[in-house]
């Protein structure tokens, strides 16, 4: 399936964009996440397990068990630090 | 009808956003309001600047969800969030939460809720300019702390 995928703040400076479109048979957003962290590089370094990475499905702030669907957006980005 | 949430770079005048929240509401006898403010330093270390990015679209979201969850627990008639992104210096306005009750207590409460749901939940990050460089700002674990008062867990940090 094709997801839409965010990246912000701190991620999105380490990977020099702030989205990009994945096909993927990923069941949830940690199987993504795993998936993307696989491809190595600044990719794997800013998303790798043990950084603070939060995660949300459809603009909604989401733990990473949630299951994905066809044309779902995903956003990865650090601990908020808005106020 | 007025936007209760509103993300913008421009600064906002607090007077004209209670006067729009409160205007024709006879039933209101308390209007509560929280204003952030940009700090000239930050853990001892002086800043320049300050610079806010957000999701847009999940920020907007995300602050009407918390403003209906505050709307259930506190006796409120109306709730206005203005948060301001890009660059700021020193001293400009980041932040306006205002609420409006019939008595005092309740928009006291409901300002407070909104302010610390906001402070974990809602996708802003901000950037500040330093001697040392630019540097992300790190999420608190006191904020974790004041949202896990009203009885809601927060992970963020």
């Amino acid at each position: 399936m094709k997801v839409t995928v965010k990246y912000f703040a701190s991620i999105r400076e380490a990977l020099g964009r702030g989205s990009e479109n994945v096909e993927t048979g990923a069941a949830s957003i940690a199987a993504l996440r795993d998936e993307l962290i696989a491809r190595g590089g600044a990719q794997g370094a800013s998303l790798a397990r043990g950084k603070a990475v939060r995660a949300a499905l459809n603009q909604v702030m989401s733990d990473e068990s949630v299951a994905l669907s066809e044309g779902c957006e995903v956003a990865f980005f650090p601990p908020v630090t808005g106020g | 009808m007025l936007p209760r949430v509103v993300i913008q770079t421009a600064d906002f005048d607090v007077a004209q956003e209670i006067a729009a929240l409160r205007a024709g509401d006879a039933r209101v006898g308390a209007v509560c309001s929280f204003i952030g403010t940009v700090r000239d330093r930050s853990d001892g270390v002086s800043v320049s600047t300050m610079e806010l990015e957000h999701y847009q679209g999940m920020t907007e979201k995300s602050i009407e969800a918390m403003i209906d969850e505050a709307k259930r627990r506190f006796d409120i008639h109306g709730a206005r969030v203005v948060h301001r992104v890009g660059l700021l210096q020193p001293t400009d306005q980041i932040v306006l939460v205002a609420v409006t009750s019939a008595h005092r207590g309740q928009s006291f409460q409901a300002c407070e809720f909104l302010m610390d749901y906001l402070k974990t939940q809602a996708p802003f990050w901000k950037k500040e300019q330093t001697p040392r460089g630019a540097q992300w700002v790190d999420a608190r674990v006191s904020d974790d702390a004041a949202l896990a008062r009203w009885g809601i867990p927060s992970v963020n940090r």
